[in-house]
């Protein structure tokens, strides 16, 4: 009876924006857009808005500086500690009697099914065609960075997490945000701080986290059998999501998570092959890398420009700093939350440092971006505001002309993975959106359910409307949280500072024991 | 009696028995103790989504408590109202590689295991617990049919 009232609102719900969709889409989009840009606006501006005289968004330097700073202040322990990560993600480190447990590589690999996706594809490609291949350079280094971002977050995501008696887990910043700052002797700040995150984090999810995956994947699918209304895909994406987060029906959620960590490997190996079949290139590829980093190779913007777009493709790919990976890696079972915070340091580099930079050669080798072969520099499209390109395409369709032009059948694989990539990002995203309401409005089967189906409505709208504006502003949410996540890591990182020192004392005295 | 233990590769099945019954009748005739091995089968690297993830830990209580009511406590009480000292082990893991290795913790004399008949793809492709076992036990394994 529950069930059919829920479907019936739902279907009524639905049929409702997604009929009008279709009936006027570019009406209802352009009030939307009015309304909704009207009203964020000043937000989504002060968010992005850049250095004056710059084109650089403080948001990114916010992140690339605390980047820099944990990089610092834990002693470059993302290089330090890389070895000692992979033992603990493959099990060395494990206590054979917590079989059963969420293991450290599940952790990851849930945290990577959340972060991997269009970051990776789409956004490399853009900013390769817009900062050269130069911003390459740039986009590893700030993973590198980042790693020591993750590895901060997620040591304290386990550490502060909340344990209820039925043994489920909540963790994330809005907890380490308020406990952690409770016990450095700011608990009023620390609320607060925890709840704009949380205001920011439901936000980002609905947003950036849904109606622009549900966009994405719709605007991939139109390209394969051609143009039809988004409500349609809309729809059967949102059923799908209804399925997997209301119906409890897990075998497509756990399908989906078999399929997108083959589809990554599947990605990452097609993108190998294609180096290798251009081996002679690898070395002029790896030089215009370099080259571009510090001149631009005739880039618009050179060293600055392929800067720019370098940091900022790196922390819209891999999220450090943002906070939601702490969300999933805080169910680990482990005695020592710091841990998680090692394993967790593997997720920029696995996103960013591996499949990004496989994406940038891939558009680099297979020469996509086209070069004036008389002074060797790229030619710079000034219309388009990036550099010029076979097809005169950027984005994922970039990305997918560059893999398509040394194997033709691979867009059809590339869309399919977008398309999976979506759905994971999508299921990863409602349930951090959904772990900051029921923060804010109490753990419960009925805050549960009122987040979850507003969730499936924006999936439909996401899929049916073409709202920039409201993509913006859930961009800007995303990267809101990033704001309020490094502001207080900066209170809370001499917490993560002992627990790192105590646990490295510990594991070179042999008290923490290797079990394999 | 003897001091031997028989380890018993127990599924739990309730359609298939017999392997508890002979090993009971074995151990009995032989005067032997049964060490009760039930494994649920489990891999790490198994991919979950974040709620599953969230769950997992009080998901493991219910599946431990599970299994001993279900499985453990009744076979324990058969083999106890036979006369034969018997203990038991819930573990989770890759079955055979588990068996073995409470075989070799509790110095075990033989192996019962059942036959499940099981004619699945993933037993056809990578073997059955029952072969596995057959292949690789460094005690007389018995397999009932």
């Amino acid at each position: 009876m529950f069930n059919k009232t829920v479907l019936l609102a739902l279907a009524t719900l639905f049929a409702a924006p997604a009929a009008n969709a279709q009936e006027t889409p570019n009406g209802i989009d352009a009030a939307i857009n009015e309304m909704v840009g009207a009203a964020t606006g000043p937000f989504v501006n002060f968010i992005f808005s850049p250095f004056p005289g710059t084109s650089f968004p403080w948001i990114v330097l916010w992140l690339v500086i605390a980047a820099t700073v944990f990089t610092v202040y834990f002693a470059f322990v993302q290089f330090r500690s890389f070895p000692h990560s992979i033992a603990l993600v493959t099990g060395k480190y494990s206590d054979p009697d917590d079989a059963g447990e969420v293991s450290h590589f599940q952790a990851l690999a849930t945290a990577l099914s959340g972060t991997v996706g269009l970051g990776n594809i789409a956004g490399v490609a853009v900013a390769v065609s817009i900062g050269g291949p130069g911003a390459t350079f740039w986009m590893i280094l700030a993973g590198l960075m980042g790693m020591a971002s993750k590895f901060t977050e997620c040591t304290l995501g386990v550490k502060y997490r909340n344990e209820y008696p039925n043994g489920s887990v909540s963790g994330g910043p809005m907890y380490y945000l308020s406990k952690g700052m409770e016990e450095r002797g700011f608990a009023g700040l620390g609320k607060f701080l925890a709840i704009l995150f949380s205001i920011f984090c439901v936000l980002g999810a609905l947003g950036g986290g849904n109606m622009f995956q549900a966009n994405q994947a719709h605007a991939q699918i139109s390209n394969i059998v051609g143009d039809y209304p988004g409500w349609i895909t809309g729809i059967i994406f949102a059923a799908i999501v209804f399925a997997v987060i209301i119906g409890g029906l897990k075998s497509i959620a756990q399908v989906t998570e078999k399929v997108v960590p083959f589809m990554g490997v599947l990605y990452v190996g097609t993108a190998l092959i294609i180096i290798a079949m251009n081996y002679d290139q690898i070395g002029w590829a790896f030089g215009q890398i370099f080259a571009g980093a510090f001149t631009g190779l005739g880039v618009a913007g050179g060293l600055v420009g392929a800067l720019i777009q370098g940091f900022k493709r790196a922390a819209f790919s891999n999220e450090a700093g943002v906070g939601s990976a702490a969300i999933a890696h805080s169910a680990v079972r482990t005695k020592e939350p710091i841990t998680e915070g090692y394993v967790s340091l593997l997720e920029p580099f696995i996103d960013t440092v591996v499949i990004c930079t496989m994406t940038a050669l891939v558009i680099v080798i297979t020469g996509v971006l086209q070069i004036d072969p008389q002074t060797g520099l790229y030619i710079w499209d000034a219309e388009a505001g990036r550099v010029a390109t076979e097809g005169n395409v950027s984005g994922v369709a970039l990305t997918s002309a560059a893999f398509g032009s040394a194997l033709s059948f691979f867009p059809y694989v590339l869309a399919l993975a977008v398309i999976l990539f979506a759905f994971s990002t999508m299921i990863s995203w409602s349930y951090y959106g959904l772990k900051a309401w029921t923060y804010m409005f109490g753990e419960g089967k009925a805050q549960e359910l009122s987040f979850k189906i507003l969730f499936c409505i924006f999936v439909v709208i996401g899929a049916a409307m073409n709202l920039g504006p409201v993509i913006d502003f859930s961009d800007a949410a995303i990267f809101a949280m990033a704001l309020v996540n490094i502001f207080g890591l900066y209170f809370l990182m001499p917490i993560v500072k002992a627990e790192m020192l105590s646990y490295q004392a510990r594991l070179k005295s042999g008290e923490i024991k290797r079990y394999a | 009696m003897s001091s031997d233990t028989f380890i018993v590769a127990f599924e739990g099945a309730p359609d298939n028995p017999g392997v508890l019954e002979y090993a009971i009748h074995r151990a009995k005739t032989e005067g032997a103790s049964l060490l009760l091995v039930h494994i649920l089968e489990w891999s790490p690297y198994r991919f979950l989504t974040p709620e599953e993830l969230a769950e997992r830990h009080g998901r493991r209580k219910q599946e431990l408590a599970r299994a001993d009511q279900v499985v453990m406590q009744p076979a324990l009480a058969r083999a106890e109202a036979a006369g034969v000292p018997a203990k038991g082990v819930i573990r989770y893991g890759q079955v055979v590689e588990l068996i073995l290795e409470e075989t070799k913790k509790a110095q075990a004399t033989a192996i019962f295991v059942g036959r499940s008949g099981s004619q699945s793809m993933a037993a056809r492709v990578f073997g059955s617990v029952t072969l596995g076992l057959a292949q690789l036990a460094p005690v007389p394994t018995v397999i009932v049919p």
